[in-house]
């Protein structure tokens, strides 16, 4: 049994992760039909989203220069990674050089991906995560199992006695607003104490050089604001001309993930604090991320960097909604992880991914930038398939059967005695059918008719 | 319309699903196609249309029974299959793995563009209904992905079988959503499969309906094989079987 093939049984059996995972998901589902159906022209407005996000990936060197100097202007410094190593490097000496100890971190993805919440413990750096669902996991020591629910997983019940054990002032009353007092308590004193704030971004506005974050608690405000260095590390893709367009897909991305309408804060970051402003940070830095970006571009994953993280994709799906997200194995989980985690993790380590997908396209349809996942899921099926990284036992029988459907005449006389085979086991239903366990180990099957379709038609059988 | 008065020459592509575990929905189709004015050819030398190599990453092997199925389609007026997902794989990713092959590509396109599903082509090609066909049950239907996602296949069955009198359609949960079968999924990831269709099956049971009804074989056999195994009572059969008057016979799974 492969890893991913753990995961899954693990995940299977554990019943308390399928009442989470349908409580999140089955709200989110929904709640965005609504918003969909009272928003006027979704699907021009997917459109236009889709045409954007391909506007820029397509000229990605010129908005990423237009935004370099113009974030430059603002006051801030820009810094350019190559790779999740190279970027948490940066991160990592901008927070030695402020002499920093300790470090507030609002929810990212982004960083995630390049693994900086390990890059920090290495560096003996204190890590306090802001973002609600992130302190969870953060004190259950786990990992993300949603892009935009990291603690997905856990039901309340759960995360109450996880605070009980763990806050030094937990809630009294179970009830979520007291729950989130708790948490409230032992998050604040230490994100005002922090010397250097980190967040990712949903949006980086060309024109400007402004960098867009959406939350709904309030943290990344209040854990970017008030310490001395901001440090934003985001992915070259997210990347928008200007305003209208951020606010384009703010539209798209708060209905597609919750079904709310806006977030309850989008706040626009444009350098550090100036002369005669209240507040905010001495400085500001903005690690521009390419981590495997570039390559995808030209590698025919050019749609994929479409993605605006909303979630809808593994909400949606059917085998997410089984497994949740910690048995994907990697840092995105769902549909869009599976085309993500082989460009990340590599194809040998994450093939069975974009296998694990019943292609039935309910992904695409409520994508709000109209990604192909179906499409790009079945590309790496093809190239898994090319360099040989398939199970021998699939590429033999799909080659025998292959070789068949080739053959018409002898392809008759293959079927006609599998079907004579399968009579034998019974008629009606039969319960179990040998090199089938697959099947037969959890339903019944139709025992066939006793000769094919064309070998009746061809004996004259008409209806 | 022109094409009513007209009498196509029709291929009918059975499937290799339908040709080898239940040639009743094959014949069922026929039927229907005779019914609503067509003639209706077999071709011989059909097996399947490559979608198990084509969704497993086998691509020449696809790209190889897709030209085979091609040539042998060309010479018919339209070409009607009682799945929609075969009926996706010809329409919608014969162009698509042909694209880039000067000689194939438009081929491809041609075949695709004359292929249907059964359903969609009697109800939206012939506008034809079935007339004298009594089926008195209750009925739940689900939409089977690929006939949903990529054909836009959701009216024409319910405008088809609400021609069938006595029969009343029952609304299911969720019945667009995927039923776990996913073609060599339900073999590779059995337990995935199996999870996604229980509930699929709970969902069915829970319209109190007599009959589920779909329009692809292979998510029939996956919710027929899960509401048996089960122990329900819900008989399963495809769509077209009741619309050609053929809802008396044998469902999924009983002996004939």
């Amino acid at each position: 049994m492969s890893d991913f093939g753990d995961r899954v049984d693990l995940a299977l059996a554990d019943p308390i992760l399928k009442i989470a995972v349908e409580r999140t998901a089955g709200t989110a589902e929904a709640k965005r039909a609504l918003a969909v159906d009272a928003f006027p022209d979704f699907e021009d407005a997917r459109d236009r989203a889709a045409a954007i996000k391909d506007h820029v990936i397509a000229h990605l060197g010129a908005y990423l220069e237009e935004f370099e100097a113009n974030a430059i202007a603002a006051g801030a410094q820009v810094h350019w990674a190559r790779t999740s190593d190279e970027a948490c490097k940066i991160v990592i000496d901008i927070c030695k050089a402020a002499g920093a100890r300790t470090v507030a971190r609002s929810k990212s993805m982004l960083g995630e991906e390049i693994g900086l919440p390990h890059a920090l413990a290495e560096a003996g750096i204190e890590r306090v995560e802001t973002d609600l669902a992130e302190h969870i996991i953060q004190l259950a020591d786990e990992r993300p199992s949603h892009i935009i629910w990291p603690a997905m997983h856990k039901t309340r019940e759960q995360v109450s006695l996880l605070f009980k054990a763990r806050h030094r002032s937990p809630h009294q009353e179970e009830t979520i607003a007291a729950m989130a007092e708790s948490a409230r308590r032992e998050l604040r004193t230490q994100m005002l104490g922090a010397d250097v704030g980190i967040s990712g971004a949903n949006f980086l506005i060309a024109d400007t050089g402004a960098v867009c974050t959406v939350t709904n608690e309030g943290n990344a405000e209040l854990s970017l604001v008030p310490p001395r260095v901001h440090i934003v590390t985001a992915g070259i893709e997210k990347i928008v001309p200007s305003m209208p367009h951020a606010v384009h897909l703010l539209r798209m991305l708060a209905r597609s993930a919750t079904g709310a309408a806006l977030t309850q804060y989008t706040t626009f970051y444009t350098g550090p604090r100036r002369p005669g402003d209240r507040d905010g940070p001495e400085q500001m830095h903005i690690v521009l991320v390419d981590n495997g970006r570039t390559t995808m571009r030209e590698e025919g994953l050019a749609e994929m960097l479409r993605c605006i993280r909303c979630g809808a994709c593994m909400n949606h799906c059917v085998v997410f909604r089984q497994i949740g997200g910690h048995a994907y194995g990697g840092t995105y989980p769902g549909p869009m992880g599976a085309v993500l985690t082989p460009v990340l993790d590599g194809l040998p380590k994450s093939r069975e991914l974009p296998n694990a997908c019943t292609l039935n396209g309910k992904c695409q349809e409520v994508c709000p930038v109209r990604i192909p996942l179906p499409t790009l899921l079945r590309g790496w099926r093809e190239k898994s398939w090319r360099e040989g990284l398939e199970p021998k036992t699939m590429r033999a029988g799909l080659g025998v059967w292959a070789w068949f459907a080739r053959r018409p005449a002898l392809y008759r006389l293959a079927s006609g005695s599998a079907l004579r085979a399968m009579r034998v086991l019974g008629r009606g239903w039969i319960r179990r059918l040998p090199l089938a366990g697959g099947w037969t180990d959890h339903r019944d099957m139709p025992a066939p008719e006793a000769r094919s379709f064309m070998a009746q038609y061809k004996s004259g059988r008409r209806r | 319309m022109a094409s009513e008065m007209l009498r196509p020459r029709v291929a009918l592509f059975v499937t290799c699903l339908v040709d080898a575990m239940r040639p009743r929905i094959g014949f069922a189709a026929l039927a229907a196609l005779e019914a609503a004015g067509c003639e209706v050819v077999v071709p011989e030398a059909q097996t399947c249309c490559g979608q198990p190599a084509l969704n497993s990453g086998d691509r020449d092997t696809a790209i190889d029974l897709a030209k085979r199925a091609i040539a042998m389609l060309e010479p018919y007026e339209h070409v009607v299959i009682p799945s929609g997902s075969c009926a996706g794989t010809i329409r919608s990713h014969y162009p698509e793995i042909l694209e880039d092959d000067p000689v194939w590509g438009p081929r491809a396109h041609a075949v695709a563009a004359k292929t249907y599903e059964i359903m969609a082509y009697l109800d939206e090609v012939r506008g034809w209904r079935p007339e004298g066909v009594t089926l008195p049950a209750t009925a739940a239907y689900h939409d089977s992905c690929s006939g949903l996602r990529e054909l836009g296949i959701k009216a024409q069955p319910r405008r088809l079988l609400r021609a069938v009198d006595g029969l009343q359609l029952r609304p299911l949960a969720g019945e667009e959503t995927c039923c776990g079968f996913g073609g060599t999924f339900c073999v590779k990831y059995p337990a995935i499969s199996n999870a996604i269709v229980e509930e699929k099956a709970a969902a069915i049971e829970a319209t109190g309906a007599d009959l589920l009804l779909a329009g692809d074989l292979g998510c029939l056999m996956n919710m027929a094989g899960k509401l048996s195994r089960r122990g329900s009572s819900v008989r399963s059969f495809h769509a077209i079987e009741l619309i050609a008057g053929m809802g008396d016979g044998p469902a999924i799974g009983e002996k004939a």
